[in-house]
């Protein structure tokens, strides 16, 4: 009965040029998906120096930002996610 | 007048704060407007904004933390200011930041990078010179680690002065400090506290300048008025006691009178108390004094504490003086209020005010209001000068608190 919506997961991580706190996040963002949740969400990573319309389209003022868009509710982790424990128990979905 | 070596400033469009500070903000300089809930803050920011946007070709950026920009445009639409078309014409534009606390769960080390892009953004799109802030110790309750915030607010701060930007900073006051979260230290040039009292049911709005460097300003508490024609400043405070003083007598109304004074009336410019008992004929001498102004074809205003335009027009009409056609030919202003509406220093402030805006027609502005130029610096003014006392007279009962 699952439609594919209902599957869907998406992570969007918000970033700012190649600096030392947004490249720590990707790489966290790399490993805590591989190692907990392999093919679970489908990632995306954006620069806002590169497009920084998106800031205000998506609303974000402190970087890194980590957007769990799907499934809803929203979540939203600020930070370089260099705590792997808090940052699987915030994207944990209710029913897990 | 012009200092050579000042530093420069920019028009804030609000009327008497440019005199008091010689010329308004300091140009690529941050600003910090602190008070209370209430007090003014937002609409001080408005006012500077739209001013800089719509008269002077300096566009601006509202970055605002709590009211949704569609409530700032409605907020001020009633003083004239279309925030709409000044955002269509790309003079200004917002930012609002919302931050919900409830979604946000915070991991490690950030910063506020994204309100950086997000400003620079609307600075070069429209080619900002200004921007306000209002108010940014939101962020705080936003945000749970203050040291961040600090250092990004701090960082911010020098950002916007490397950038030229003339900016517009508020702040809530906080307990005992100027702001809660000590944002004064930041802002090293330019300080302003706005005030909004109650003392025995009667509010009263001051402002004081706490700090401007590299400059000469007003350094007394002012009162200044919110209302229907938006923020204005009035430094009665700064009455100096310089006025011109004229050797021509003018008719009191009263062929009697003038003929006990030694050259037919009063002095031109002078302040003349009329005491009595009720009853007495106070306002009966204010009106004969206004009837031969207006005779003169000079304008007079008339201020009431206690009647009402209608009563003073039926009053005196009973003693053969019918104010109603002067008052239609704009030759006579009413100014009804009663004592307890304002304080005292709010109801001078009004006077001064209306004294200002009630020009006088060309036929008479060779005369000057040589006892208020010390306050407004003006050029034109109505030309009958002792209605302020003869016509306070009138209210000057031992029942009145003025
Ligand atoms: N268009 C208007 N016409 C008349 N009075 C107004 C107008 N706009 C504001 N005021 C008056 O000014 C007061 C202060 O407004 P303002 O929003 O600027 O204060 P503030 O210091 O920013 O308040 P807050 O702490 O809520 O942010 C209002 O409470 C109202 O009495
Ligand atoms: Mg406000």
């Amino acid at each position: 009965m699952t439609t594919e919506s209902s599957n869907a997961r998406k992570l969007t991580l918000y970033v700012a040029g190649q600096t030392p706190k947004s490249l720590t996040a990707i790489a966290n963002l790399k490993k805590i998906t591989e190692e907990h949740m392999p093919g679970q969400y489908e990632i995306e990573v954006i620069d806002l120096r590169e497009n920084p319309k998106l800031a205000k389209e998506h609303s974000i003022v402190a970087i890194p930002t980590l957007v769990r868009s799907l499934p809803v509710p929203i979540r939203r982790i600020i930070g370089d996610l260099s705590d792997v424990e808090k940052v699987l128990v915030s994207l944990k979905v209710q029913g897990e | 007048m012009v200092q050579p070596t000042g530093i420069s400033k920019s028009l804030t469009g609000i009327s008497g704060f440019d005199d008091l500070t010689l010329g308004g903000l300091p140009t690529g300089r941050p600003t910090l407007v602190c008070g209370s809930a209430g007090c003014g803050k937002t609409l001080f920011a408005t006012t500077f904004l739209i001013h800089g946007a719509r008269d002077l070709g300096e566009p601006g950026v509202f970055v605002t933390f709590e009211e949704r920009p569609s409530d700032i445009a409605a907020n001020v639409a009633s003083l004239g200011f279309d925030v709409e078309a000044l955002v269509a014409a790309d003079k200004l534009s917002f930012e609002h930041i919302e931050i919900d606390p409830n979604e946000l769960a915070e991991i490690g080390d950030y910063d506020l990078e994204g309100l950086f892009l997000r400003l620079e953004l609307a600075i070069d799109s429209i080619g900002a010179k200004r921007v306000v802030l209002d108010t940014i110790e939101s962020l705080f309750s936003a945000f749970s680690n203050p040291a961040i915030l600090r250092a990004e607010i701090r960082r911010l701060f020098d950002w916007l002065k490397d950038r030229g930007m003339t900016t517009v900073i508020t702040a809530e006051r906080g307990d005992g400090t100027l702001t809660r979260q000590g944002l004064e230290e930041y802002v090293s040039d330019c300080v302003i506290l706005l005030d909004h009292r109650a003392e025995n049911q009667i509010s009263t709005r001051r402002m004081r300048i706490v700090k401007y460097r590299g400059t000469a300003h007003g350094t007394n508490e002012y009162p200044f008025l919110i209302d229907e024609d938006g923020f204005s400043v009035l430094p009665v405070s700064s009455l100096g006691l310089d006025h011109l003083v004229f050797d021509e007598h003018i008719a009191s109304g009263v062929p009697d009178l003038d003929a006990m004074l030694s050259k037919g009336g009063f002095h031109r410019g002078s302040s003349i108390l009329v005491s009595g008992v009720a009853g007495s004929g106070k306002s009966s001498l204010a009106a004969s004094f206004i009837g031969a102004s207006a005779e003169r074809g000079e304008r007079s205003i008339y201020f009431s504490f206690e009647e009402s335009e209608g009563q003073t027009v039926r009053n005196m009409r009973s003693i053969g003086i019918d104010l109603a056609p002067m008052l239609k030919q704009k030759l006579v202003r009413h100014v009804a209020a009663r004592p307890t509406f304002y304080s005292l220093e709010m109801h001078l402030a009004v006077m001064i005010r209306e004294i200002q805006r009630f020009d006088p027609s060309s036929s008479c502005s060779t005369r000057s209001r040589h006892s208020w130029k010390a306050v407004t610096g003006s050029k034109c003014s109505p030309c009958c000068c002792a209605w302020s006392i003869s016509s306070r007279a009138a209210a000057l009962r031992p029942s009145s608190p003025i």
